[in-house]
């Protein structure tokens, strides 16, 4: 069951967990691990059963079957010994936007059993350290979103949690408040906390996870470490720009001709005046373009994407995701 | 399970010294001290909520003023005679305060419902502490308004020409007796404000339920002169037995039965209620 060749303890062990709402199965079966100390990211559409997941791991649901433990402590029948062990940081801000940033993180502290002295110090640091010193005492709700999603993480850090649920941290955010997050989170994760965090976003997983459960409707259908994942989807594609668009064919030709897989399926889109070539590796990016350069073929741009939600859904299960229209779990909340 | 031997170290060795005290209470229980320091803490933001949004206190304030200048001046000549109003100052004042309390129950449902709708809830039900210690909190800050509220209407009362016959004593006891009652009328509005889907539908509810009690009672006016049906109901009206008791603690007068009824009736609303509140609040998803 647990994968034993795995030096360290799993921080998460989710096994068959069930939980329906009335005729919708919100979680229909769901089996994951966390190992201690890393990023599992829990992949999958809207409405696939994520936020769910999040509310039964952190006691605001009780699971209707299947067993999880977190921290060592089950969630159904040590709801309260947990609580002292875990951080959450929804998908909607969960600090009090009336009150300052200051405020919120001192009564979090209270809340902590910290003394009054200590929870001050404990806040006026976490302040610090999310860069909030200068709004410190500005209402939560003058925040910008950005500001807002680290008062959030602020506040999970407080009691020093072992594990925390990051639910679809950066969901509305714009790229660079979306990094600012990714590097708070980043950083969190390498003073040793146990991480799990869903995402609609592949570049996102991809950022911060080093491994990847990918659920849907309920479901796990693909898990794995991130490189093994996107293996299986056909890793990152190649757009590439010519000087000339009249020499689209033959660079198209030319990459056909090497017989690497991915690379071969180098195809025109006649549209955007691009080539894209799939790339498994980052030893076939290299060919790619050492290639293009010892044919003498000009390049104006050059750029990968990731796959996105749709494609990995594609390649791992040859149908589009359906979830999204079906089940809508925030209905529930 | 035997596989989940996790070691408990939080943060990390690498992290800043652990700031958390070691709990001794190894089921997670929550102790009393622990306790009332959360009740503590989230009273505190209530109380800052209100900073923060200082016209949520207008009920508090001028309801009192309002109502006690409309009651004395349209119905206390009616009520009492021609150029009387000062009698009726001490008989509607104490049934004002029992008024005074049920209204400001009446906010906390809502309230309640709208703090639902926020992340923050979230928080606080994932955290070590009891998830009574919320509502608890809530009902605290609440008490205070119905306080301001009630010093506000004895402040108008007084300048109304309400006297108080008895002694300083019996007053804080009228006042301790609605401040009572009010807490356990906050249970019933936390578990309305707590099943019905919206603030509205909380309001409305409400109004159904205070209309009746607060106009048939003996708040404004005597039961005698109502028909006898009524006046059954009147008198087993609880907000009938906290006017009487108010009254009559001022003005002199029996008071047992009243204060008694008052007091069975506050015990009963709460054991009934605030069991069924928690469990709401725990299970609400």
């Amino acid at each position: 069951m647990v994968d034993m060749t795995r030096s360290q303890t799993n921080a998460v062990e989710v096994r068959g967990l069930v939980k329906h709402f009335g005729e919708t199965k919100a979680l229909d079966g769901v089996d994951l691990d966390v190992r201690e100390g890393t990023v599992l990211g829990v992949l999958g559409p809207n409405g696939a059963g994520k936020t769910t997941l999040v509310r039964c791991l952190s006691t605001l649901l009780v699971p209707d079957a299947g067993t999880a433990v977190v921290a060592g402590y089950d969630v159904v029948r040590q709801p309260r010994q947990l609580r002292r062990t875990i951080g959450l940081t929804g998908q909607y801000a969960s600090v009090d936007e009336k009150l300052s940033g200051f405020e919120n993180l001192y009564m979090i502290g209270r809340l902590l059993d910290l003394s009054r002295a200590e929870a001050r110090r404990r806040a006026d640091e976490m302040l610090e350290r999310f860069s909030l010193t200068e709004a410190a005492k500005r209402p939560a709700m003058n925040y910008s979103g950005g500001m807002r999603r680290r008062l959030d993480l602020a506040a999970s850090m407080i009691g020093q949690p072992a594990v925390l649920y990051l639910d679809e941290p950066t969901t509305g955010l714009d790229p660079r408040t979306r990094n600012e997050v990714w590097d708070e989170v980043k950083r969190m994760v390498s003073e040793g906390v146990t991480v799990l965090l869903t995402t609609q976003y592949m570049e996102e997983a991809e950022q911060l996870a080093s491994e990847l459960t990918v659920v849907d409707r309920g479901k796990v259908i693909a898990n794995g470490e991130v490189d093994e994942l996107k293996a299986k989807v056909g890793g990152r594609t190649l757009k590439v720009r010519p000087i000339d668009p009249a020499q689209l064919p033959a660079m198209a030709a030319a990459l056909r001709e090497t017989g690497l897989d991915g690379v071969a399926g180098a195809t025109v889109v006649p549209d955007e005046d691009a080539l894209y070539v799939p790339i498994l590796t980052d030893q076939q990016l290299t060919a790619v373009v050492s290639l293009l350069g010892a044919r003498g073929f000009g390049i104006a741009h050059i750029g990968t994407h990731l796959p996105s939600l749709d494609e990995v859904f594609l390649a791992i299960t040859g149908q589009k995701s359906t979830a999204a229209d079906e089940i809508t779990e925030e209905v529930a909340a | 399970m035997s596989t989940t031997t996790v070691t408990k170290s939080p943060a990390g060795a690498a992290g800043p010294a652990p700031v958390r005290p070691v709990r001794t209470d190894a089921d997670g229980r929550i102790g009393l001290r622990a306790n009332l320091r959360h009740i503590g803490a989230l009273a505190r933001r209530n109380a800052l909520q209100i900073k923060q949004d200082p016209e949520s206190m207008f009920d508090a304030v001028f309801m009192p003023i309002i109502f006690i200048l409309l009651f004395v001046y349209v119905f206390g000549g009616a009520i009492s005679g021609k150029g009387n109003n000062d009698v009726y100052v001490n008989y509607v004042t104490p049934g004002l305060m029992a008024m005074m309390g049920m209204n400001i129950a009446m906010g906390v449902g809502v309230g309640i419902n709208d703090d639902f709708k926020k992340g923050v809830m979230d928080r606080f039900r994932t955290m070590p502490i009891a998830r009574s210690s919320v509502l608890i909190a809530k009902i605290v800050v609440e008490l205070g308004r119905m306080m301001i509220a009630t010093a506000i209407l004895l402040g108008m009362g007084f300048l109304l020409g309400l006297s108080i016959h008895t002694s300083v004593l019996h007053l804080l006891a009228a006042i301790g007796l609605s401040v009572v009652f009010g807490a356990s009328l906050m249970w019933i509005f936390i578990l309305l404000g707590l099943s019905l889907k919206s603030a509205q539908a909380v309001q409305g509810m409400a109004m159904l339920v205070l209309m009746p009690l607060q106009f048939g009672s003996s708040i404004f006016a005597p039961t005698t002169t109502m028909p006898g049906w009524l006046e059954t109901f009147t008198d087993y009206n609880p907000l009938s037995n906290l006017a009487d008791a108010a009254r009559n603690l001022i003005n002199g007068g029996a008071v047992a039965h009243s204060v008694w009824m008052t007091l069975g009736w506050s015990l009963a609303i709460t054991l009934v209620t605030a069991p069924l509140a928690v469990s709401r609040f725990r299970k609400k998803t």
